[in-house]
Formats: C-alpha cells, sequence, structure tokens
C-alpha cells in the first residue's frame, strides 16, 4: 500500500525524537571537552622518540639511520647525522641524529615509519590534542619535541611496548652471548697468540681487538 | 476583554497611527502592518530553524546545538551575526547585477504573499478579493529568483540547480492550484478572508473546517505534498542536493546573501503554510468552540508552527527523491488525484446533506488512491538484461 512506508518512517523518527528524551543509551554523544572516553589500546596519531632511561638525549634509541624518512610517504620527517658519536643507553658509542624533525602538518599518521624502524626508536603517540597558534613553526616539533620515555609508551601501548621491551631484551641476551663468545674467542686467541709471536707484537696490540670485538657483537 | 485582547494589535495600530493627520492614516496603518510582518516572522524563522536543528538532532540519536546560551538558545544569533560579518564573494565571471538582485528578490517575493493572509480576526493587511490568486501570482515569482540566482552565478552546480528547480517548481504549481480549486469551489470566493469565514463556523462545538471532509482531507494531503515541493523542501529538495549539486542554485552565495536565501525558503515555508492553514484548517478559528476565547491570531500562529514541526519530522524521515520519481510523482499520481478531487468537490455539492454523499466521496477517493498506489507500484519486469556488442 502506497503510504504505509512513509508512516511507518515517521513513527521510527518519532520513537527517535522522544526516546532520545528518556532513554541514555539512545544518545551516546560524549560530549567532548567536558566528557572524555579513554581511548582504545590501538589509537595511534603522531610518531614520537622512545628513549631509555630519564635523559633523552642520552637514552635515544635512533641512530639515525634515516630509513623512516626515507620511507616516509608524505616526506615529513628531516633528519640530519651527526659528524660524532655518542654511547647510547647501552654504552656503546652510536652515530645520533643531530637534527629530528617532524612536521605533523605533513604527518598521515601511516605508521610506516614505525614499521620500518629495526630499533624499536619511533612509536606512535595518542596525544591529539595539538592544535596551536603558529601554523608554520608550531606544528613543525624538534627531536626535544618528539623525545618521550619508555615509560610514556609503556603507558599509553601497554601491549605493544611489553613485546618491543621482550624483542630488545632478547636481542640484548643474543648479543650479550655473541659478545662474550666473540670475548672468550678473542681471549683464547690472545692467550694462544704470545706463545707463537710474542717476540714480534707489543702485549697492547693484543688486548685492543677484545673490547672492540665486544662492542661490534 | 475577550475582543480586546483578540483584536489587541488593531487596536494598537489605530492608537498609533491617530496621532498624524487623517489623510496619512490609511498609508501609516498599512507601513505599521508591514512593518509587523517583516519583524514577526524573521523572528519565527528563527525559531524553526533552532527548532530544525534541535528536531533533527533528536530524531538522529544526537543532541543538536547545545553550546549557544542555555540549551543553545541562542546559536541563531550566532547564525546570523556569523552570516553578516562573512566576506561576500561574487564570483568573478558572474553577472553582478542579477547576482545581486536574485536574493533581494526571493525575499521581497516571499513576503508580498503574507499580505492577503489572514493572521487574525481583522487582521489581513490588503484584504482583497481575489487574494487567493494574489498568493500564487507571488508565489510564482520566487521561481524567477531560483533561475535568476543560478543562472547569474555562472557555475554549472548553480545552473542545474536552477533548471531543477523551475522544472520541480513548474509540476507542482499545477496540484497546489488544482487542490486549492476545490477549496474555491466550496466557498464560492477567492477572497481568503470568507473562505476562513465559511470555515469558522461550530455544529456541537466542533469546527466546519475544510479538513474534516472527504475531499477536503485528500486536499489538503496534496496540497501539503505539492508545497513541500513548491519550497524545495525535502525530500524534494534536489534543486540543493548536495550530494550532488553542492548547494544547488545558492551555490555561489556566500554571507548574507546566502542567509537571505535561507531566510526567503524559511519564510516562504511559512507562508504556504499559512496558505494551507488558511484553505484547510480554518485559519485563525480555534478548533473547538469553546476554546474560542483564545485570541484569533495565536491560534493561527500555532497552526504555522505545528506544520513547520510536520515539514521537519518529513526532512528527518524520508530520503531524497530521484528526479525522474520526482517528475512522475507529480504528472501521474498527485495531478489525477488533484482533477479527480475537483470532480469530488462539486458531486459533494450537490449530494445535499446526509451521510450517503461521505460514503460516496470517501469511497471515490479511496478507491482511485488504491488504484493510482497500485498502478505506480506496479513492479516492471524488463527480464534478462541482453547486450549487443559486450559479451
Amino acid at each position: 500500500m502506497l503510504g504505509e512506508g512513509i508512516l511507518k518512517g515517521l513513527g521510527e523518527t518519532a520513537r527517535n525524537f522522544a526516546g532520545s528524551f528518556v532513554s541514555a543509551e539512545r544518545l551516546t554523544t560524549v560530549q567532548y571537552p567536558e566528557e572524555r572516553i579513554a581511548p582504545i589500546e590501538a589509537t595511534r596519531d603522531f610518531p614520537f622518540l622512545v628513549y631509555d632511561g630519564t635523559d633523552w638525549e642520552a637514552g635515544m634509541r635512533c641512530v639515525a639511520c634515516q630509513i623512516c624518512e626515507k620511507e616516509c610517504p608524505p616526506k615529513c620527517i628531516y633528519i640530519v647525522k651527526s659528524t660524532d658519536k655518542k654511547p647510547d643507553a647501552l654504552g656503546k658509542p652510536q652515530i645520533y641524529p643531530a637534527r629530528f624533525d617532524i612536521d605533523i602538518s605533513v604527518c598521515m599518521s601511516c605508521q610506516i615509519c614505525v614499521e620500518v624502524c629495526p630499533f624499536e626508536a619511533i612509536k606512535m603517540d595518542t596525544e591529539f590534542e595539538l592544535s596551536t597558534a603558529d601554523r608554520f613553526g608550531g606544528l613543525l616539533y624538534d627531536k626535544k619535541e618528539l623525545s618521550k620515555s619508555n615509560e610514556h609508551f609503556h603507558k599509553i601501548h601497554p601491549t605493544e611496548a611489553a613485546e618491543v621491551d621482550a624483542r630488545l631484551a632478547e636481542e640484548k641476551v643474543k648479543a650479550d652471548a655473541k659478545a662474550k663468545a666473540a670475548a672468550t674467542a678473542a681471549a683464547a686467541k690472545a692467550a694462544a697468540a704470545p706463545v707463537a709471536a710474542k717476540p714480534a707484537s707489543p702485549p697492547a696490540s693484543s688486548v685492543v681487538p677484545a673490547p672492540e670485538g665486544e662492542k661490534k657483537g | 476583554m475577550i475582543e480586546k485582547v483578540d483584536q489587541i494589535f488593531v487596536i494598537l495600530g489605530h492608537w498609533l497611527v491617530s496621532f498624524l493627520p487623517s489623510t496619512l492614516q490609511p498609508a501609516a496603518m498599512v507601513l505599521l502592518g508591514v512593518i509587523a510582518i517583516i519583524a514577526t516572522f524573521p523572528a519565527l524563522f528563527a525559531l524553526t530553524v533552532l527548532l530544525e536543528r534541535k528536531g533533527l538532532g533528536r530524531m538522529q540519536n544526537r543532541y543538536g546545538p547545545n553550546r549557544v546560551g542555555p540549551y543553545g538558545l541562542f546559536q541563531p544569533i550566532a547564525d546570523g551575526l556569523k552570516s553578516l560579518t562573512k566576506e561576500d564573494i561574487v564570483p568573478l565571471s558572474a553577472d553582478a547585477v542579477v547576482h545581486f538582485l536574485a536574493p533581494v528578490l526571493l525575499v521581497v517575493v516571499v513576503f508580498m504573499g503574507y499580505a492577503v493572509l489572514p493572521i487574525g480576526r481583522n487582521m489581513t493587511l490588503v484584504n482583497m478579493d481575489a487574494g487567493l490568486l494574489f498568493f500564487f501570482a507571488i508565489g510564482a515569482s520566487s521561481e524567477l529568483s531560483v533561475f535568476m540566482a543560478g543562472w547569474s552565478s555562472r557555475n554549472k552546480y548553480s545552473l542545474l540547480g536552477a533548471m531543477r528547480a523551475v522544472a520541480q517548481m513548474i509540476s507542482y504549481e499545477v496540484p497546489l492550484l488544482m487542490s486549492s480549486v476545490a477549496v474555491v469551489m466550496m466557498t464560492g470566493s477567492l477572497s481568503l478572508g470568507k473562505i476562513v469565514d465559511a470555515q469558522n463556523q461550530y455544529t456541537h462545538g466542533l469546527p466546519h473546517w475544510y479538513i474534516f471532509t472527504p475531499w477536503g482531507f485528500a486536499g489538503f494531503i496534496l496540497f501539503a505534498i505539492a508545497a513541500t515541493a513548491e519550497t524545495n523542501r525535502s525530500p524534494f529538495d534536489l534543486p540543493e542536493g548536495e550530494s550532488e549539486l553542492v548547494a544547488g542554485y545558492f551555490t555561489e552565495y556566500s554571507g548574507f546573501k546566502f542567509a537571505l536565501f535561507f531566510l526567503g525558503e524559511y519564510v516562504g515555508m511559512m507562508g504556504i503554510s499559512g496558505l494551507g492553514t488558511t484553505l484547510f484548517l480554518g485559519g485563525y478559528s480555534a478548533p473547538f468552540e469553546v476554546l474560542g476565547f483564545v485570541p484569533s491570531w495565536i491560534w493561527f500562529f500555532s497552526k504555522i508552527m505545528l506544520s513547520m514541526c510536520v515539514f521537519i519530522w518529513v526532512r528527518g524521515t524520508l530520503p531524497r527523491l530521484r528526479q525522474d520519481q520526482l517528475m512522475n510523482f507529480a504528472w501521474k499520481f498527485v495531478l489525477p488525484l488533484t482533477l479527480l478531487n475537483v470532480m469530488v468537490a462539486g458531486l459533494w455539492r450537490f449530494m445535499g446533506d446526509g451521510w450517503l454523499r461521505w460514503a460516496v466521496c470517501s469511497a471515490i477517493l479511496l478507491l482511485a488512491y488504491v488504484t493510482m498506489a497500485r498502478l505506480g507500484m506496479r513492479k516492471e519486469h524488463f527480464g534478462p538484461r541482453s547486450y549487443r556488442y559486450a559479451e
């Protein structure tokens, strides 16, 4: 019958209209600035740089390999490699980013930088209230603004952070084992060497390779 | 006392005018009426826009505007200020003069319609003998302004919107007129005042409104459909279909000119609601004889606001029609039924009192409705699709 569907539809909207005044589950609006709901764990918006420990400069995981810069589709990352080496969180001398800028007005939150990073140094943040009055410089974040602690990462993405920590610990164990093996091998070599060529080389040269091998491992 | 309250605006007008020399009094009285209309209806427009935004929100299970003032009540003021302070952009290749004139013409034309509407007892600005004709003549010129806007903008969306608007408005003008013809036949007058007087009678405390007769009821429904289409209102809002035409004929308007189009649309809706009220819902008369003590203008405005609420309700419910559906509906369904309704009105007039004319007239209209609906909704089977060159 013509018009039946229209009447049914009018009934439906009338029910919605009346229902939104009486039933709270119909009205699902969260009135944002006053009311907030906790973000889900998979929330992500812009990347940040993870550092271990308490000092952001000393603990920075990033080694300025520039993979993220090259992979970034909108090219919002700008990295300048350092010319010198500084010890990282583990005490190894590493190249570090002299500059690490992300223009978050360009960033499209694709997370590709996170996926390609071999050092677990860049992760996605959940901070979204980033509006600023300065539309050019205000959204261009340097490495100081981008650096956030591993604890922060644990707070925003607990599952992912735990996985990352487990992986890093595993790698560290492996690296330590390798270093140890290399050290023992070097030590054995050093122990064997003096017998063969003690008069040819000074003892200092046989001592030097051992710590280097430890570092490389 | 009741009489005084009912006539308060008329008395006030006469008192204000009495300070002037008698030669100027008629002109001053008309001017006062014009000012009253131009002040009242935009205020109602603001109220309607707020109602619409809040109402539609509730129908979609959200709050609607609730930030400006308590419960968002000052939202219309904020909207008005915003549109006043916005930049007024005229496209470089637009016909600047016509581009400027279109919204002005729309608003002027839309307000002129109120000249003949009886807003309350003795409260008609110009009591014309052919008031209905005047209203339709004026109403038809709003098409001109729509086309002016679309053509002068030099924008394909504007032009397409204007073409759609003109096609639609001309198509629905016919059923709009034909459904009012039945009322004119019963009353024997084109004067809106006389049409209201004819309905302003009561038997057993119930009014003689035309909507309470078979032909009046059918006429009212058809009038409402045609009026919705005539004012480019959802579900007939193809001329401004956002999904395909940006904003239709006023795509290229910004700032206050846009606000004028918006105002024109809503004031036009109120005007046509006022006409529908006058023709079928007894104008300013009370729905029950016992409520006769309430001032007549209150009834008129409540009936207008009620029909605006129905407009909003329909907008919240129905999706937009397709252009071919729109045209088919106008020419194959609404128009034949209005023609039949004119005939039924004639039959009603000459069958005399009694239950027989109720039965006969209702049966004819109901039968016609069912048959037309069946025919219109018949599924056409085209069979399996065959291709000539593909495959």
